[in-house]
């Protein structure tokens, strides 16, 4: 369990790290951001990267501000950084409570918001978050800068629409409406195990009426997703159980299950009937 | 602080009964213990192992200048090849590196020799292994089909050993039956698990030709003569050394073929060699456990008093036999002590062992016995419900009550509690509050329950308990050396091998009442068969008991010495002399000297004792008992969610007798960690394979122990019964927190079900699997 020989580059400012990814990435060259999907991968030999980019050091990538409309997310940002309220919208409420269901507290100090989703386990939280409130991400490479909206960007499990030498360099999130409300609800066997299934859903209540549902549903089918048919049981009902049971039941006939070992198809259902209703539920607490 | 305990002399013990903190514990929580992988090696290993479950190898390429080993540089070593005179049993023999046939996959097939693991690791992964795979037997019902392949040529129909019993008037009494209830028990395969994986290094020493072995193992000395008589040794020509060591749980009481190369390698380069193994190996290579079919069925009286038990237990074995115990460790286990607690007479049981393409299997706290005892509870559960009784009445009416008592299969239980704590833990649990409340929650659509296990813990057994079974190395009892140095200290070399049982605290403490000092001037040594005496090291809930013994015994010598000195040097009757505080005392005087005066006295003034005391004071005490049975009853409380599947163990209480306890606080952390480890059991821990033999479940995310988020506070009351077979009057206890908790959780489970009239006979019980459960029972239901 030691990993291949490997070069180790630590560029200080987002150009040398550009530039660097660019040379490299074709000779097997890679990110290494908080480490903690990567380096076990490596331990393991799954990856035998030959060149690894360190952004530990990379200026400018720090960045967690606000503009009004999106919270922006730099590529240095680790989970632990929404452990307490990062903006004055019920957004920072939403990433506190998800933020906690991310692994153990170690990883969570180490581990980025930018790296969960270059690595796209479809299990991650960022992941599931990103795609139910449609962020947009930045991409950035010697050869300019994309952007790139969250459903165009998952790809199928670990794998995104991020070019070898592209740099996953910030995330934009937009900031909820001041009275919207979320839920968040997952499933996993012990605690801080990935997710067997999990749901972020956020909506607003307009006259009584449940109004612009985004239902996501993570861990259950290779890249999180928004789930129309849940979303549609959602809108112009009114806030409660029978709307929630709908949508629940939508969005686990709607899914395509993963399957594996200790999750076939049938119970991956079961796991996402449970997991959007108590999320519908947890947005009225 | 405990109220003393009357000691065996009659006179309060001073410090057996006390929890003093452990000895070891300093330089473990500072970071200052020794462990194999801390060595400094010269080589390293890194083991080559195969991709696939069956197959013939064709070929072995290696890089160009790469020192790899394989099968055809180790012609001169034999087979491991351990062996049972009994049951129908069939050697095979497992080659150090897999010799033109893989069994399973992980074997080892070469070894690669670098300076660094990096490096071997580089190396390794440019090995070319072109083995023709065949289809393989995972699954011990597939390896048992006609016409299923043969693993090994010497045991046809995969069947390696085979116990089969029925006593006397079995049928007519079955005939005479007013219910037989039936359990399809299964139990899925585990790893122990050990917090260090396995790792050696061995040494050649230049000036002598001796190697030392220093590995991470249970049993030195046998690791030692095993080794020697496979390479064709002198055993004088090696050292193992088992240093600090990071868990066994059985796992490391077995023979594995990598230290034999190891020492191998070391003699071959003359030099150092070293391995640590990965926590991947760990998962796919090193010993597993616990995967068995069992069905139980239960003839009862009109009066649900149970009448004879018969059994079919088929144990999956994996590809070969370990060392010395025999895979004939865990189907002959469940076959002499099925009938568990109970008052059972009649008994017919056939158990087999089972060869696949699977790693290998060894002893795991508790061998068979979470197993069957898993099986039985439910089984008496099962019966209770059919009698339209509780479960409490049930055990009540069937638990064995008056001792010495001969099992249906000839084991003598002797003195115990199997009752007492029953009545014990249903009152602390409080049973009527707890239906309350399940009632309760279940109106408001939350499933609570309640499960309970009464076992035997089988401990201490000597050599004749091993003989019994038939075994080629009878392993059993225990020598134990004590001296008092010229300064006065006291030294305790023992055979056994503790690894993290506290037993040097413990034996410090039993010493320390002998001769009236403090522990802390006891000093045990052991895991060094350099300086230790030969033993059997620590398994089998064995070492308190039987080193224990063996330990009492030499410090009574040297007690019975220290007061000849004493009436001497103090010219007072024998009769008359005190052993307290570090001095002998006359008593009713103030007469004393220092127990470190007498021992300079013997070793430097001898001639003052006019010939009639031996100089030196060290003596030998050797102990092999019949064995002696530790009870317990487990209580779970779980919540169940329907809806997901998921188990939360919500209170979890043991009452327990276990005999004289000599340190509760140590006693209480075995019970705890074994606990833990029956929770895995119960509800996480499965190593899974897939069809072509391969292992899902190769990490620590997909290999599920319990962390401390899963785990319940364990409540723990105690009942002291002190034994007659065990001289210290302790039992042991290493086992018995692994063998009840399946039992008692998966029996508050199937009693949170009861509602759904859903079951689940399977361990671990997954939330998959109890989701499966409902969905049949809501299937039957529609139906
Ligand atoms: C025991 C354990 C439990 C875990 N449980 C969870 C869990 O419950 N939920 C969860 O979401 N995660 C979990 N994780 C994963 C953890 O959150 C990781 O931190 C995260 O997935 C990756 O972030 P990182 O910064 O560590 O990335 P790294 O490990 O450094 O990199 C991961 C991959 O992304 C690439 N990469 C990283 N940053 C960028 C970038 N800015 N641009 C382009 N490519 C980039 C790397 O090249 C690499 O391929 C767990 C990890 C462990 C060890």
């Amino acid at each position: 369990m030691k990993p291949a020989p490997f070069v180790r580059h630590v560029p200080r400012t987002l150009q040398q790290a550009l530039a660097m990814l660019s040379q490299l990435a074709g000779q097997d060259g890679r990110i290494l951001a908080g480490g903690q999907s990567l380096v076990p991968i490596m331990a393991f030999r799954l990856a035998k990267p030959a060149h690894l980019i360190d952004i530990n050091e990379v200026e400018g990538l720090d960045r967690l501000d606000s503009d009004g409309k999106a919270l922006t997310i730099g590529a240095r940002v680790r989970h632990a950084a929404f452990h307490g309220p990062v903006v004055d919208n019920p957004l920072a409420a939403l990433l506190t409570y998800v933020a906690r269901h991310i692994a153990h507290y170690p990883i969570r100090m180490r581990g980025t918001f930018c790296g969960s989703l270059a690595h796209a386990d479809p299990a991650s939280e960022w992941c599931l978050t990103t795609a139910t409130l449609g962020a947009t991400m930045i991409a950035r490479s010697t050869r300019g800068t994309r952007e790139i909206a969250a459903k165009d960007f998952f790809d199928g499990i670990m794998s995104t629409a991020l070019a070898e030498d592209e740099l996953l360099a910030e995330v934009r999130l937009p900031l909820l409406a001041a009275d919207a409300k979320f839920g968040f609800n997952e499933f996993s066997r012990r605690a801080g195990d990935f997710a067997m299934a999990s749901s972020l859903v956020a909506y607003r209540v307009v006259d009584s009426k449940i109004a612009e549902a985004r239902v996501g549903v993570g861990g259950a089918e290779p890249s999180p997703r928004r789930i129309a048919e849940a979303e549609a049981a959602l809108n112009g009902q009114p806030p409660g159980d029978a709307a929630f049971r709908a949508a629940a039941l939508a969005a686990s006939d709607a899914v395509d299950p993963l399957e594996d070992h200790q999750t076939n198809a049938e119970y991956r259902r079961d796991l996402v009937r449970v997991v959007v209703r108590r999320a519908l539920e947890h947005s009225l607490q | 602080m405990n109220a003393p305990t009357k000691g065996s002399r009659g006179d309060a013990l001073k410090w057996v009964g006390r929890a003093i903190r452990r000895l070891e514990d300093p330089a473990l929580v500072t970071g200052q213990g020794h462990f194999t992988a801390d060595l400094p090696a010269t080589h390293w290993v890194r083991f080559v192992r195969s991709p696939n479950a069956a197959g013939t190898i064709n070929s072995i390429k290696t890089p160009d200048g790469a020192l790899v080993i394989t099968a055809a540089d180790l012609t001169a070593v034999k087979k491991i090849t351990p062996m049972l005179h009994k049951f129908e049993y069939k050697p095979v023999g497992q080659p150090v590196l897999a010799d033109g046939v893989v069994r399973f996959v992980g074997e080892a097939v070469a070894a690669v020799v670098a300076s660094s693991e990096e490096e071997a690791e580089d190396i390794a992964d440019l090995v070319e292994l072109d083995i023709s795979a065949s289809a393989p037997l995972v699954d011990a019902r597939d390896a048992l089909a006609s016409g299923a392949p043969q693993i090994h040529t010497g045991a046809p129909g995969n069947v390696i050993v085979k116990g089969e019993v029925k006593t006397a008037g079995f049928d007519d009494v079955w005939a005479s039956a007013a219910k037989i209830i039936k359990i399809d028990a299964r139990s899925h395969r585990q790893n122990a698990t050990p917090m260090e994986a396995r790792a050696a290094h061995a040494a050649y020493d230049k000036t002598n030709g001796r190697v030392t072995l220093t590995c991470t193992t249970q049993m030195p000395h046998l690791m030692r003569t095993a080794i020697a008589d496979l390479l064709g040794m002198r055993e004088s020509d090696l050292r193992v050394i088992a240093p600090d060591v990071g868990g066994g749980f059985g796992q490391k009481m077995s023979l594995c073929t990598e230290y034999v190369l190891l020492v191998w390698l070391a003699r071959k380069l003359k030099s150092t060699v070293a391995w640590t193994e990965d926590r991947r190996e760990n998962l796919i290579a090193s010993f597993h456990s616990r995967d068995q079919y069992v069905t139980l069925e239960g003839a009862f009286d009109k009066d649900a008093k149970l009448l004879a038990l018969r059994a079919d237990v088929v144990s999956n074995v994996g590809a070969y036999s370990c060392f010395p115990t025999t895979c004939g460790v865990e189907p002959l286990m469940a076959m002499a002590e099925m009938p568990g607690p109970y008052d059972v007479r009649q008994y017919q049981c056939l158990a087999r062992g089972v060869l696949t393409n699977t790693c290998t299997m060894a002893a795991y706290r508790g061998v068979s016995r979470p197993i069957i005892t898993f099986t039985l509870e439910r089984l008496m559960d099962k019966a209770a419900k059919a009698f339209a009784l509780d479960p409490v009445d049930i055990r009540r009416r069937n638990l064995i009550g008056t001792f010495p008592y001969t099992s249906a299969t000839g084991l003598i239980y002797d003195e115990a509690t199997y009752k007492e704590t029953l009545e014990m833990a249903v009152h602390e649990i409080d049973v009527p509050a707890f239906r309350a409340r399940q009632k309760e929650a279940r109106a408001k659509g939350r499933y609570l329950g309640i499960g309970f296990a009464t076992f035997s813990e089988r401990t201490g057994y000597g050599s004749p308990a091993f003989a019994a079974r038939g075994m080629a190395i009878t392993p059993g009892w225990e020598t134990v050396h004590v001296s008092v140095d010229p300064s006065g200290y006291v030294e305790a070399r023992i055979g056994a091998s503790p690894h993290g049982q506290g037993l040097r605290t413990t034996l410090a403490q039993i010493i320390a009442d002998e001769l009236g000092i403090p522990p802390d001037l006891v000093k045990v040594v052991h895991g060094d068969t350099d300086t230790a005496p030969y033993g059997w090291g620590t398994f089998a809930s064995r070492s308190l008991v039987i080193s224990g013994g063996a330990t009492l015994i030499a410090a009574r010598k040297v007690r019975a010495k220290l007061i000849k000195i004493a009436s001497h040097m103090l010219e007072a009757a024998e009769n008359d002399i005190v052993l307290e505080d570090g001095h002998a005392k006359v008593a009713g005087t103030d007469r004393s000297i220092t127990i470190a005066s007498m021992a300079r006295e013997i070793y430097t003034q001898t001639h003052r004792f006019k010939g009639e005391l031996e100089p030196g004071l060290s003596e030998s005490g050797t102990y092999d008992p019949p064995g002696t049975f530790s009870n317990a009853c487990h209580v779970a409380i779980v919540e169940l969610d329907p809806e997901t599947g998921f188990v939360k163990v919500e209170r979890y209480l043991v009452a327990e007798d276990a005999g004289r306890i000599i340190n509760p606080m140590i006693a209480d952390g075995q019970v705890h960690g074994g606990v833990a480890q029956g929770i895995g059991n119960a509800l996480l821990e499965e190593i899974v394979y897939d069809g072509d033999g391969g292992i899902l479940t190769a990490n620590l995310a997909d290999y599920m122990p319990p962390t401390a988020h899963e785990m319940p506070h364990v409540e723990l009351h105690h009942i002291e019964t002190p034994s007659t077979q065990s001289i210290t009057k302790a039992k042991g206890l290493g086992e018995g927190g692994t063998i009840g908790a399946p039992a008692a959780v998966l029996n508050a489970i199937n009693d949170a079900l009861t509602p759904f009239n859903a079951e689940i006979d399977t361990i671990p019980a997954t939330p998959q699997r109890i989701r499966a459960a409902l969905r049949e029972a809501t299937t039957k239901k529609s139906a």
